[in-house]
């Protein structure tokens, strides 16, 4: 062994230098204050092996990029792990960056003749910067391409040459795959690869002027290796521990939604600790064409000021002046970030930000499932783009909830955690819980008492009335004008159609009590007249009719009772043609030319959803009775493919993963 | 106050046992964490996915009867089935060809890989055999290896007539390299 070394030695010269490396001397000793560097010298080790494996799992172009970071978050052995570490490491190294800098400057470690490198640790933290930049577009989510939008786009304010920059920056003038392979090559290769020289030149001239100690000296020198060494290594452990902790608390790293250009997403942020220039922008001095100095000429100079200290501190007051500096950097750029996150927790657009975070999360859950189940044929986002659950509740929210509601709401409630208590609600709904919590309540949102159909009211006005729990809670707002069209939740199930045959419910706001059909006959000669005389034998026969009817719409959900309930489905279809005579005004199993109420034959089907939408005054439904109901086919305000999937979505016939997943 | 010298290398290098015992061993630990997550990603294909192609029985609706011609030559037909790679499942996709020929209106089917390192095996008209481009392997029309360094003959499929016309097989990839086929799982 030791002969083997000494071959090895003897032609490298390997013992000098590692003698060289461990034994530098310190002056003043060890000190916990001079581990940063050592702690990013370590992320940097993390991020280049992390990177490289990511690397072998990841596809840079608009079509695979999201399906392939889906596909190691989610699919492969691990990959949640190794894209967790990525990401969390990626998370720490600003805070870290920022401590080394801070160390430098206070212990004036910039001083002559430690310009240069000093000046090489200022275009690291740029390159890391960049990194993290060119990082955030790769997963192709609608994070990252809105945030990444942004950034690209200030480039357009660059003097002289900026279009043609940003062109050649994202590959063209709208992002696609170019952008995301050019993206690539910097992030994997490019920055890296600058990243390492001036890391070398860093170490190699901080080895070559020496560590500055931090006055007062007041204990005897010691060497780099085991003193500092052990100071440095307690320092990684604690980071590596801290990034497993992220990891395994959010079980790998977030991954939004795949990127749609089409649908906007009102919670793109940068990274956090952009949040301090992305806040900066708002203010009102970089208005229109004042712009340049926000994005550009400020933290250009505050750059050129970092880069100046090395001259500043010569002054007599110079290294105040310095320290100063960079704590009003600091300062300024903490209270930009508090106020970018405080105005999107509880600012004036603060409930639209939370709800698009949860939307954004459940489409990610949703396509995740479905690329699990289904495989990707051609990509993610037309996977969810052609998905009943969460498109046919985006064009209903659109199209019909200005006149209809869907369990009180427009569709498009994200349904949140139960609250128990009034107190619970009250703390899910306070700031801190806004800023920090996961199951975070916005005051505009609905609650109402939990396992009822009662009105939603906003958490706000039940704080105030002070009403006890439990809640049942969605992140929805009030809609702002009352219903004028039925409620359209559990259509044509048994529930909904015995609610309907009810004459009091009938004219209820949930039913028709806003639209014209409450004075119609139905209610007139039917319900109120006859119904409401039923005795116990006849309201029997009504609830096999709502059972019979439900049936004839096929729901999902219902098959298995209307299978177990044939023999009460015969019997209730034989109510409705021959006992309560429903088909004096319907149609029922033919056509009926004369019926002037909508068609009961298949009612509630997807094919008899599809024709209602495309024209509600079509013979079968209401040639002369309609109430503003547009018809949205015949007027092509929404194609078949389109009301295909309102249907689907209200019928709730749409692929619904098994329950347990044992991945999450 | 000016700071005194360090001991001596040396003497530092005696002492402290413990600390260096807990830098290197923490030291190795932490470093091995990025590679075991990577290591661990990268392993992934050998965790057992399910994949594959055709129904539940694995063969696979090649073509028909009248398809392959009369006269006893092979015809080389792709084979067409749903494919799952990675995060994408393709459907109606070519995931590999046979070649099939009649033998006494009887319908025999073989792989067009070469057992030997993997080419696509060419059929050549003049001579009437199986012609490996890659290392010359040289296959008779049964399959049965002529001449050359193929390990084995070409690997037979199983093959299937359904509905009187229609040609099933059972596609299948072998590893290369042996003298006996071994299907890949």
């Amino acid at each position: 062994m030791k002969s083997l070394l000494d071959w090895i030695d003897h032609r490298t010269g390997i013992r000098s230098l590692t003698r060289e490396a461990l034994f530098e001397n310190i002056p003043g000793g060890s000190r916990w204050r001079y581990v940063w560097g050592s702690t990013l010298t370590f992320t940097i080790f993390i991020q280049f092996v992390t990177g490289v494996f990511l690397w072998m799992g990841y596809s840079a172009s608009s079509g695979d990029a999201w399906e392939s970071v889906n596909y190691i978050q989610n699919e492969m052995t691990g990959g949640w792990l190794l894209r967790g570490i990525h990401h969390w490491t990626a998370q720490l190294m600003p805070v870290l960056l920022l401590l080394h800098l801070m160390q430098v400057v206070i212990d004036g470690a910039y001083k002559a003749p430690r310009e240069v490198n000093y000046w090489f640790g200022v275009l690291l933290l740029l390159l890391v910067l960049a990194l993290s930049l060119t990082g955030y577009l790769l997963p192709w989510d609608q994070k990252g391409f809105w945030a990444t939008r942004v950034a690209t786009n200030l480039m357009n304010l660059v003097p002289f040459a900026g279009p043609e920059m940003q062109k050649l920056v994202i590959g063209g003038t709208e992002y696609g795959h170019h952008t995301l392979t050019r993206f690539f090559a910097l992030h994997a290769g490019v920055l890296p690869g600058l990243l390492v020289l001036l890391v070398v030149g860093h170490i190699y001239l901080f080895r070559r002027h020496g560590i500055t100690p931090a006055e007062p000296v007041i204990k005897r020198d010691a060497y780099f290796w085991p003193d500092q060494v052990f100071k440095d290594v307690v320092a990684c452990l604690a980071v590596t521990v801290a990034v497993l902790g992220f990891v395994l608390w959010y079980h790998g790293a977030h991954l939004g939604a795949p990127a749609d250009p089409s649908e906007p997403f009102s919670a793109a942020r940068p990274d956090w600790y952009f949040l301090f220039l992305f806040e900066f922008l708002k203010l009102p001095f970089f208005a229109g064409e004042n712009e340049v100095w926000g994005a550009i000429y400020i933290p250009g100079m505050a750059v050129g000021l970092i880069c100046l200290m090395p001259f500043i501190g010569r002054w007599n007051l110079g290294h105040v002046f310095n320290v100063g500096i960079i704590f009003v950097f600091l300062g300024g750029a903490g209270a930009l970030t508090y106020l970018a996150k405080q105005e999107d927790v509880a600012g004036e657009n603060s409930a639209n930000y939370l709800k698009a975070v949860l939307d954004d999360s459940r489409d990610a859950h949703r396509v995740t499932a479905l690329a699990k189940a289904k495989g990707i044929e051609s990509t993610a986002l037309s996977l969810l783009k052609s998905d009943p659950k969460t498109q046919g509740a985006r064009l209903f929210a659109q199209h019909c909830s200005s006149c209809h509601r869907y369990d009180g709401h427009d569709g498009l409630a994200v349904e949140l955690a139960k609250a128990d208590t009034l107190g619970q609600l009250e703390k899910r709904a306070g700031l801190t819980s806004r800023f920090f919590s996961g199951d975070a309540v916005h005051p505009d949102w609905l609650v109402r008492k939990s396992g009822t159909q009662n009105e939603w009211h906003t958490v706000r006005a039940i704080l105030q009335a002070k009403t006890e729990g439990p809640f049942d809670v969605i992140a929805a707002a009030k809609p702002e004008e009352a219903p004028d069209a039925p409620d359209l939740k559990g259509f044509a199930s048994r529930q909904w159609i015995r609610n309907l045959l009810d004459p009091d419910n009938y004219i209820s706001a949930r039913y028709f009590g806003g639209t014209t059909h409450k004075d119609g006959d139905m209610y007139k000669k039917f319900l109120n007249r006859k119904v409401r005389k039923y005795d116990a034998a006849e309201m029997k026969m009504l609830d096999a009719i709502a059972i019979a009817l439900s049936a004839e719409a096929e729901l999902p959900g219902q098959a298995a009772a209307d299978q177990a309930d044939a023999a009460l489905i015969r019997q209730g279809i034989q109510y409705l043609e021959d006992n309560i005579g429903c088909i004096d005004c319907h149609a029922f199993g033919e056509p009926d030319p004369d019926a002037d109420g909508p068609d009961l034959t298949g009612y509630g089907s997807r094919r008899w959803i599809i024709d209602f939408v495309k024209n509600p005054e079509h013979e079968k439904f209401y040639p002369d009775n309609n109430d503003h109901m547009p018809a949205f086919g015949v007027k092509k305000i929404l194609t078949d493919k389109e009301i295909g999937l309102i249907a689907d979505w209200l019928r709730g016939d749409y692929f619904e993963p098994p329950a347990a997943d044992p991945g999450h | 106050m000016a700071s005194a010298e360090p001991d001596t290398p040396e003497a530092a290098g005696e002492r402290r046992g413990f600390i260096k015992f807990f830098c290197a061993f923490i030291g190795t630990l932490i470093s091995v964490v990025p590679f075991g997550a990577g290591i661990w990603a990268y392993l992934d294909p050998l965790a057992k996915r399910e994949g594959g192609a055709g129904d539940g029985d694995g063969f696979i609706k090649v073509t028909t009867l009248d398809a392959i011609p009369t006269d006893g030559s092979p015809a080389k037909f792709a084979v067409v089935a749903d494919k799952v790679d990675a995060w994408n499942r393709f459907t109606n996709v070519s995931i590999g060809a046979v070649y099939l020929r009649l033998v006494d209106g009887v319908p025999k089917a073989l792989h067009t890989i070469c057992p030997h390192l993997g080419c696509f095996v060419d059929y050549r008209q003049g001579k009437n055999d199986f012609f490996c481009p890659c290392h010359n392997s040289n296959f008779k029309l049964d399959g049965s290896l002529a001449k050359g360094v193929s390990p084995r003959a070409m690997d037979a499929l199983q093959i299937d007539v359904r509905n009187k016309t229609e040609v099933w097989v059972k596609f299948q990839n072998f590893q290369p390299g042996h003298s006996h086929a071994v299907p890949v799982s």
